[in-house]
């Protein structure tokens, strides 16, 4: 058969789909996968759209931007599996953090301080990889849980994630928050710090997906759940820490990151270097590949993101995109796909978000599912029940 | 009809604007730069943008267009656009295009197909030129490893090119790789 194309971008979080071809999970299903790697999301979501890829590395609030027509060319794309939660992190540049009179180690609350009192003088600049990205999205909750009004007191610019180093090292944006490897990058170039990650933002939060059109997982139904039982076995692989070493060297490679195995590894761990002195600091589920069902598609989670699009007034929601948007997830293709290989999946389609602060027991088929945490940093509960 | 073309590859960007100006298009920018886009679109208030797949300020383009109040809201070519594969051959050959000021389908069409048709010439040009260099390059590999195997053992040109020949055969692999294996080590050997 002919090769499923499959683009991403020079991130950690490619991680699962360079396990699905390089470690062999595809082949052991019987099925040839190429990876392509992409300079921006949109070109992703273009070539996605049109067919020249089958499935893709996407960013989760990309698929619910597509369907809705918000921007590129009109596809109808469904998510059957969560790649990622978290590992994003938050940075401040060293100059900034210099001009507002704090030290490198800085708290996340005494950064939110100086923001709020407008210490710069002027907005402060946060770069973001993309406008549909959960970063930007992750990125507001939290200066607004912080009392910082993202739409007055901040400019969030986008800056695709390979570039954003090189924005900290030419004081293009005061702080950034991007996938890594590079906050990391900016750390070991000495120009900004780590100071918060995603997962303190939404200890829940699905970070990227994959994506394909409807159509296509209609027409090649056995090649899809193929493929995403290899991809299910290739999370696995990647959660596993003892494959840390063999993944951040297989990421590191020049057609995939380009970049030393050592920062790729940092993400991989969890054990992040915060500042350019060398602070270290361990990161629990900083991101996770595989773990409480983490890679179950949540029709709640594609209705917070609505909700976020709503409350930033990126659109009026009616009730027509809230069903719209339930059917971008697809949990049945998961089940489907997954069952042979006698998974214990959610029995539910959505959950509450933001309700655990420890691993808790979830229904399920074989009833020996437990959820991960998934609070908030305000504490906060979404229940897609009141929105829906 | 104000067209604005953004291309990192400034060889492509003048043939497009050529060819624009051409067809009946004189008011055309290019422009190249990544930084102050913004600015600049604002002030030259195009009707149409073109933009190339593969530079990464289109991802900020995209923003401009979601947030942006200084730009009037562009629209992108592809949206309730059904023509599928006008748009999978614009986004196959690596062009975008952006359409700002309500202009209509049929207008932005001619020029659209243009410009996909420059940038798969384009590609093309380019790939013959790089298949070009490396045969020349290989070729010059050749020569040189032949001179070495020559001098090191005393043999014609002719029998350094088949033992070559012979090797890379053996050992599955091309000739140009070998000659370049020969050229490191010589040079390895010699310092």
């Amino acid at each position: 058969m002919t090769a499923i194309r499959i683009g991403f971008i020079p991130l950690v979080d490619a991680a699962p789909l360079v396990a699905l071809k390089e470690i062999g999970f595809a082949r052991e299903e019987g099925i040839e996968v190429s990876l392509h790697r992409e300079i921006s999301w949109s070109n992703i979501r273009d070539k996605l759209a049109v067919g020249l890829y089958d499935a893709s590395h996407l960013l989760a609030p990309m698929a619910l931007a597509t369907n809705l027509g918000l921007a590129g060319p009109p596809a109808d794309l469904v998510v059957p599996y969560v790649l990622n939660l978290n590992g994003d992190v938050v940075c401040a540049t060293t100059d900034f953090l210099h001009a507002v009179g704090l030290p490198a180690n800085a708290s996340p609350s005494a950064i939110s301080e100086k923001i709020r009192a407008g210490t710069l003088g002027r907005p402060v600049t946060f770069g973001v990889p993309f406008f549909f990205s959960t970063h930007h999205f992750l990125l507001r909750y939290w200066l607004a849980a912080e009392g910082i009004d993202p739409a007055k007191d901040v400019r969030i610019e986008v800056i695709p994630p390979p570039l954003m180093p090189e924005a900290i090292a030419n004081g293009v944006i005061d702080g950034m928050m991007v996938g890594e490897p590079w906050g990391s990058v900016s750390v070991d170039m000495g120009t900004a710090s780590i100071f918060l990650s995603a997962t303190d933002i939404w200890a829940g939060a699905p970070e990227k997906v994959f994506g394909m059109r409807r159509r296509w997982t209609e027409e090649n139904a056995d090649a899809v759940h193929a493929l995403l039982r290899a991809l299910y076995r290739a999370s696995n692989w990647a959660q596993d820490p003892g494959n840390r070493v063999t993944l951040s060297e297989l990421l590191a490679k020049e057609s995939y990151l380009d970049l030393s195995a050592e920062v790729i590894e940092r993400a991989l761990s969890g054990a992040l270097t915060r500042t350019p002195q060398g602070l270290q600091e361990r990161v629990e589920r900083f991101m996770v590949f595989q773990s409480g069902a983490s890679s179950f598609p949540w029709l709640s989670q594609a209705l917070w993101f609505l909700d976020q699009m709503e409350r930033w007034g990126f659109m009026k929601v009616t009730p027509e995109h809230r069903r719209l948007v339930r059917n971008i997830m697809a949990p049945n293709l998961y089940r489907e796909s997954l069952s042979p290989l006698g998974i214990d999946v959610p029995s539910a389609n959505a959950k509450l978000e933001g309700s655990l602060s420890e691993p808790t027991p979830a229904a399920s088929a074989a009833g020996r599912l437990f959820l991960d945490p998934d609070r908030f940093c305000d504490g906060a509960i979404f229940d897609p029940d009141l929105v829906a | 009809m104000n067209i604005v073309v953004i291309d990192q590859q400034k060889e492509r960007a003048s043939l497009i604007k050529e060819a624009l100006g051409e067809a009946g298009f004189p008011d055309v920018v290019v422009l190249a730069e990544t930084d102050r886009l913004l600015e600049r679109l604002a002030e030259l208030d195009p009707d149409a943008v073109l933009i190339d797949l593969e530079a990464p300020s289109r991802d900020m383009l995209e923003q401009m267009f979601e947030v942006s109040r200084q730009v009037k809201r562009p629209v992108a070519m592809f949206v309730d656009d059904s023509d599928e594969s006008s748009i999978a051959a614009a986004v196959e050959a690596g062009v975008g295009a952006y359409v700002v000021n309500g202009l209509a389908k049929e207008r932005i069409k001619p020029v659209m197909e243009l410009a996909i048709s420059r940038y798969n010439t384009f590609s093309r040009l380019q790939t013959e030129l790089d298949a070009a260099k490396a045969a020349l390059t290989e070729r010059k590999l050749i020569d040189r490893a032949k001179g070495i195997l020559m001098k090191m053992k005393g043999i014609e040109e002719e029998e350094a090119y088949k033992l070559l020949r012979n090797t890379a055969m053996n050992q599955n692999r091309r000739i140009a790789e070998i000659a370049e294996s020969i050229v490191t080590a010589a040079e390895l050997l010699q310092k």
